[in-house]
């Protein structure tokens, strides 16, 4: 690992003023610390902002939440409040990791985790992400890429993001505070707004600036009707996504009368299922309509050779779950 | 060293009840001071990928992986490792009993990680990813033990007996 300076910031302006380039945040240190030692990620300095922006969730207008964005995982998934009025959001997280990475990760560390990619985290083989410019060995004939993505990918990268609550803070309509080194206010984001799509520039996961931080999530009040999120994965537990679904899905009178759904596990980003919501809406509540929306959103799918079983599973995943909401 | 900040930081923490002090390189894990610094070798590197659950202690009375936790960011914590599940009774906790009396082990490399994991869980509340109502306190069952202890790898495959030593600790 690269030698590095550290230094604990007390509050969210002096951690954004000791920013300088080749410097990175640590919050729980869950991911940062296997990249450092991986040799992916080589940072001269440390800035810990595990004290310098709030561990605690607050209540907000109208039922809302403001997730400071030093809590830890664990301590998200075991608010009441959270269990109660966003099962979608404590089920994601708890899907995530084991009990020991959630009691260490922090809520803005989990968003700006990096792809679990495995050319990404060897050095040794050409990745653009970790390395502009050095070519995609996931492109190379018979490479691995049975965890890769089928959604919005480009030439240049096929990572897939392996946060399980971004995709349901997606689903939400969350907002991510942030506040810069060149502003004193904060900006909102809303999600799936903080992460990108790779198109020719893989290495940058976010919109956020150099040195920008994450304060707090914001989460809206409750959605009507019923939300929840499953996961696919090849073991039990313990294991990052194949595909996983966050759905809010609110039924009246038989008819599906607003939707929001978002997949992880099959793009660069969260995947707002824009179209299968759009298919559903009106509609009666009924498993062809669920069946329809399904293939009006993975018409989009261009998946590589070795990973086309995702565009099944994410089909029939999101069937299964608008199944399980309505009944 | 040229100029610039410093790249070893001065460290109190709290080991098993004992206060220590140490200047450590700002790269060493919490896994590495342990064994390497303080000859506490209970606790066991495996993946030093946060991985494998080997080196699980307790934090401040949370459960974490060692191998990710960097000294230099836990000033002040108090730390407990195998070697302080026991101390000042006289007697081993409950649940390194229940391991022995269930046979929860073979090669007994995970076993510490184990033990500090299900020792954790014992007063951990809250819901698991297999809690069916989320907003109940859900009962240990073994399919809850079994999912609360999925960080914790075993590749002797010991799984059997150590939820029947965790679930006899929960209902003796």
């Amino acid at each position: 690992m690269r030698s590095f300076a550290y230094t604990r910031a007390a509050d969210g302006h002096e951690a954004v003023a000791a920013y300088r380039q080749g410097a990175a945040y640590l919050g729980g240190g869950t991911n940062l610390v296997d990249l450092m030692r991986l040799g992916v990620a080589t940072p001269d300095s440390l800035i810990d902002v595990t004290r310098a922006t709030s561990g605690q969730v607050d209540d907000g207008p109208g039922g809302g939440l403001l997730i400071g964005a030093a809590v830890r995982n664990s301590e998200l998934a075991a608010d009441l409040r959270v269990r109660e009025r966003y099962p979608v959001l404590a089920r994601a997280v708890l899907d995530g990791a084991s009990w020991q990475v959630r009691n260490m990760a922090t809520v803005g560390g989990n968003l700006l985790q990096r792809t679990r990619c495995p050319y990404f985290q060897d050095v040794l083989t050409a990745c653009n992400k970790r390395r502009p410019g050095s070519g995609c060995q996931a492109m190379a004939p018979g490479a691995e890429t049975a965890n890769l993505a089928i959604l919005g990918q480009s030439a240049a990268c096929a990572a897939t993001h392996p946060s399980d609550m971004a995709v349901a803070l997606t689903a939400l309509g969350a907002t991510v505070h942030v506040c810069g080194p060149d502003s004193r206010e904060e900006r909102g984001i809303p999600m799936p707004g903080l992460h990108r799509l790779p198109e020719t520039t893989p290495e940058r996961d976010t919109v956020l600036a150099p040195g920008e931080l994450i304060t707090a999530v914001e989460l809206p009040p409750p959605p009507p009707g019923r939300s929840t999120y499953r996961k696919v994965r090849e073991r039990a537990s313990f294991a990052f996504a194949l595909v996983s679904v966050a759905a809010v899905l609110e039924v009246a009178d038989g008819t599906v009368t607003s939707s929001r759904l978002a997949l992880g596990g099959v793009a660069h980003a969260p995947w707002r299922c824009h179209a299968a919501e759009q298919a559903m809406r009106g509609e009666p509540a009924t498993a062809d309509t669920y069946a329809g929306a399904a293939e009006a959103e993975l018409a989009a799918a261009r998946p590589l050779p070795g990973n086309e079983y995702k565009v099944t599973l994410a089909r029939n995943l999101i069937a299964a779950v608008l199944e399980e909401l309505t009944s | 060293m040229g100029p610039g900040p410093a790249r070893e930081t001065e460290v109190t923490l709290t080991v098993n009840g004992q206060s220590r002090t140490v200047a450590v390189d700002n790269r060493t894990s919490l896994l590495d001071l342990l064994r390497e610094r303080l000859g506490l070798t209970g606790t066991k590197k495996g993946c030093d990928h946060g991985q494998c659950g080997a080196c699980t202690v307790l934090i401040d009375e949370r459960r974490a992986n060692a191998c990710l936790a960097l000294t230099v960011a836990h000033e002040g914590a108090e730390i407990t490792t195998v070697e302080g599940l026991a101390e000042g009774t006289g007697q081993l906790h409950p649940l390194q009993q229940a391991f022995m009396r269930y046979d929860a082990f073979q090669c007994g490399y995970c076993t510490p990680g184990q033990l500090c994991s299900a020792v954790a869980l014992l007063s951990e509340g809250g819901p698991s990813a297999v809690t069916a109502d989320l907003t109940s306190e859900p009962a240990l069952t073994p399919g809850e033990i079994r999912e609360r202890m999925s960080g914790n790898l075993c590749r002797c495959g010991a799984y059997p007996n150590i939820v029947r030593a965790i679930d006899a600790t929960v209902t003796p």
